[in-house]
């Protein structure tokens, strides 16, 4: 057991630092959720894909490095905590990438990665609907097949990045009469396709982070099936693991606000608000570290061969709870200056959100106890 | 970059389970707070010859931690903290390993049946005799107040005391673990309005947020075994302390009131986890030292 990087790793983290030392602006860009700030996103995805950086562990041919787990990690630590921006071009990269890999043509990975990895396309996630919020196996819009491909009807909603994005990806019931999970297949589509129709929904900070997007007649081709008809839930799934678990989250992010959690602490003055929060500053570096070493846990077994599993939603109510935790501190410590718009406050606006997306913490909890710990499975009607 | 267990650790952990698992530890332990150590010295020498009280000084903090994590999963008596992990390092010429020794932390746990033992006073160590004994929270810690003798000779005692912090850590993750398997059996069996408590969420949801607290104590735990400083020991200490006390008191919910009571096997580790949490370093303490660490390298 240890945690020391070989020789290969360590010059890799500081060819990574030294680059972003570099090449992270200065200021930050504005909101990815605005016109302007979508484009400024756009560019800082372009400038690190010229130098090899949006993707680091996709394979060369498609503009990567293809560079280990450990090393993928190691970018995000440095990513983080050189402050760089939010990645515009995450749904695409981290959720819909890997099923590309696994599951995608020839064709489809020509087509779609390399536009995806210098940030040219943006994707959105098409996958939540008015009535299906966390279980997604009662998804209602429809697929019916036509000559060369499948015509798209229903609505989608909480659509990420959908607002300003390009294409986007997500489940549509291909087969009614199949039962829950089985009858969904994966599609692929423009957003600018005739028939679609987005309207963005303001967030919480007044920008439009999500849309609805509506299906009258949208006509797919087959070749933006991904994997076969009807076994879209089983593709879609492997994607589900990877936003609870690793790849969207990663330690970098939290330890770098914990880091400057411990800068605020240390400049504010305020004996009551220093008193009032001490606990909790340490609380939330603790829990920030232990999230950092129980990814090198989790790199491990997978670098090893093994399979997170359900553990991914262990991680996932962790790091979102974190996220709030970090934010909350970081305004009570700004005692009265707190109701000032900040990059804390945009923090903390965004961290509410965790607990929610990516499969409610509620729905984690269950999975945790039911396919880590064993318990029964609910009664549900 | 390997932050797992390997081979000849996880068959080292397997060993020391496997061995623990055979006796009857709660027997042993139901003993010896009742002033039988028979049993519990048994258990002492039969953990001596797998090599425990040769880890501090022969192995790695890793291995260290490896065996106080199955210590406290089996609520095994005796004073393993201040004999196998504190004292190594603070006597490093005194052969510790076929005999028990205890120190007073401010209390000397056990030290009615330990060969030698010791008192901390204005940072010196001390030779000490045992005089009143004060009944605890946990009986199977019998707690002693000492009166100091002659200082004598020691090593780095900030390094023993990490290490003995570091070691009571892993034994609240071992307790930890083991209220939170027991409590997973309880309520896969115990049925109310016709169905297994286990299926409702209620239950579900308390059970899983203790899983969760255990997973990410344990990598600060081990992450501290492979570089032991103040800031990682702290840290670990506070985590796992705060994962078995969550682990306890939803143990003792999820059992309702046969965990409330003292023939329960449960009340070993319930007043065990709560004895550790004050042990080596009360958590406002490990806070405090963490702070001030973190606060200094800015």
């Amino acid at each position: 057991m240890n945690l020391d990087f070989s020789p290969d790793e360590l010059a890799f983290r500081d060819e990574a630092r030294a680059w972003l030392a570099a090449n992270v602006p200065a200021e930050p860009l504005p909101s990815m959720d605005t016109a302007d700030g979508f484009v400024a996103h756009q560019q800082w995805e372009r400038r690190l894909a010229d130098a090899r950086w949006s993707v680091v562990s996709w394979p060369e041919e498609f503009g990567g490095r293809g560079a280990s787990l450990v090393k993928w990690v190691i970018f995000e630590e440095e990513y983080y905590r050189a402050g760089a921006p939010g990645r515009v071009s995450q749904n695409g990269i981290f959720l819909l990438a890997p099923i590309i890999f696994d599951h995608g043509t020839t064709d489809q990975q020509q087509r779609w990665l390399p536009s995806m990895a210098t940030g040219e396309t943006i994707w959105a996630q098409a996958w939540s609907e008015p009535e299906a919020g966390s279980d997604l196996a009662s998804l209602r819009s429809t697929a019916t097949a036509v000559k060369g491909g499948w015509l798209l009807n229903g609505q989608k909603t909480w659509s990420s990045r959908a607002a300003y994005a390009h294409q986007g990806f997500g489940l549509f019931r291909s087969d009614p009469s199949a039962e829950r999970h089985r009858g969904l297949t994966y599609f692929c589509f423009p957003l600018d396709a005739d028939g679609v129709t987005v309207r963005p929904i303001a967030q919480l900070d007044g920008e439009a982070g999500f849309a609805e997007l509506f299906f009258d007649d949208v006509f797919v081709p087959d070749a933006d099936v991904l994997g076969e008809p009807g076994d879209g839930w089983r593709v879609a799934m492997s994607t589900a693991g990877n936003e609870r678990g690793l790849s969207l989250r990663s330690p970098g992010r939290f330890c770098a606000t914990a880091d400057r959690l411990l800068d605020l602490y240390a400049s504010v003055l305020e004996p009551v608000e220093r008193t009032s929060t001490a606990t909790r500053v340490v609380d939330a570096w603790l829990r920030a570290e232990a999230y950092r070493l129980y990814t090198w846990g989790t790199v491990t077994q997978l670098a090893g061969g093994g399979d997170i599993g359900a553990a991914g939603s262990v991680n996932k109510v962790w790091w979102s709870e974190l996220d709030v935790a970090l934010h909350e501190t970081a305004l009570d410590l700004l005692g009265a200056e707190a109701e000032v718009a900040s990059t804390w406050t945009d923090g903390y606006l965004f961290s509410l959100s965790g607990p929610i997306y990516a499969g409610t913490n509620e729905i984690q909890r269950n999975i945790v106890a039911e396919r880590i710990l064993g318990l029964p499975r609910e009664v549900r009607a | 970059m390997k932050f797992t267990l390997t081979d000849e650790q996880a068959g080292f952990a397997r060993s020391i389970d496997d061995l623990l698992s055979r006796a009857d530890t709660v027997a042993a332990n139901r003993a010896w707070a009742a002033g039988d150590h028979e049993p519990g010295l048994k258990l002492w020498s039969r953990l001596a010859d797998l090599g425990v009280t040769s880890l501090a000084t022969e192995a790695s903090p890793v291995e260290v931690c490896i065996a106080f994590e199955a210590i406290g999963r089996h609520a095994a008596p005796g004073p393993w903290i201040e004999s196998a992990a504190y004292l190594p390092l603070a006597l490093p010429g005194v052969d510790l390993t076929e005999s028990r020794a205890t120190v007073a932390m401010p209390y000397a746990v056990d030290a009615d049946i330990a060969d030698s033992v010791y008192a901390v006073v204005d940072g010196q160590l001390h030779s000490a005799q045992a005089t009143d004994s004060s009944p605890g929270i946990d009986p199977s810690r019998r707690l002693f107040a000492v009166s100091a003798g002659d200082r004598v000779d020691h090593g780095d005692l900030d390094a023993a005391f990490d290490l003995a912090a570091l070691a009571t850590a892993a034994e609240l993750l071992g307790a930890g673990e083991r209220v939170l398997a027991d409590s997973v059996a309880y309520v896969k069996q115990r049925t109310q309005f016709g169905r297994a408590i286990g299926s409702y969420q209620a239950i579900k949801h308390q059970l899983a947020n203790v899983r969760i607290a255990l997973d990410f104590a344990r990598p600060l735990v081990f992450g501290a075994a492979l570089e032991v400083t103040p800031r990682s020991v702290s840290a670990a200490k506070l985590q796992a302390a705060d994962a078995a006390n969550l682990a306890a008191r939803v143990g003792l919910q999820v059992h309702g009131a046969i965990g409330y009571t003292e023939e329960h096997d449960l009340s070993r580790w319930l007043l065990r986890t709560r004895a550790l949490q004050s042990a080596w370093g009360t958590t406002a303490y490990h806070r405090e030292r963490l702070l001030a660490d973190l606060l200094a390298a800015r």
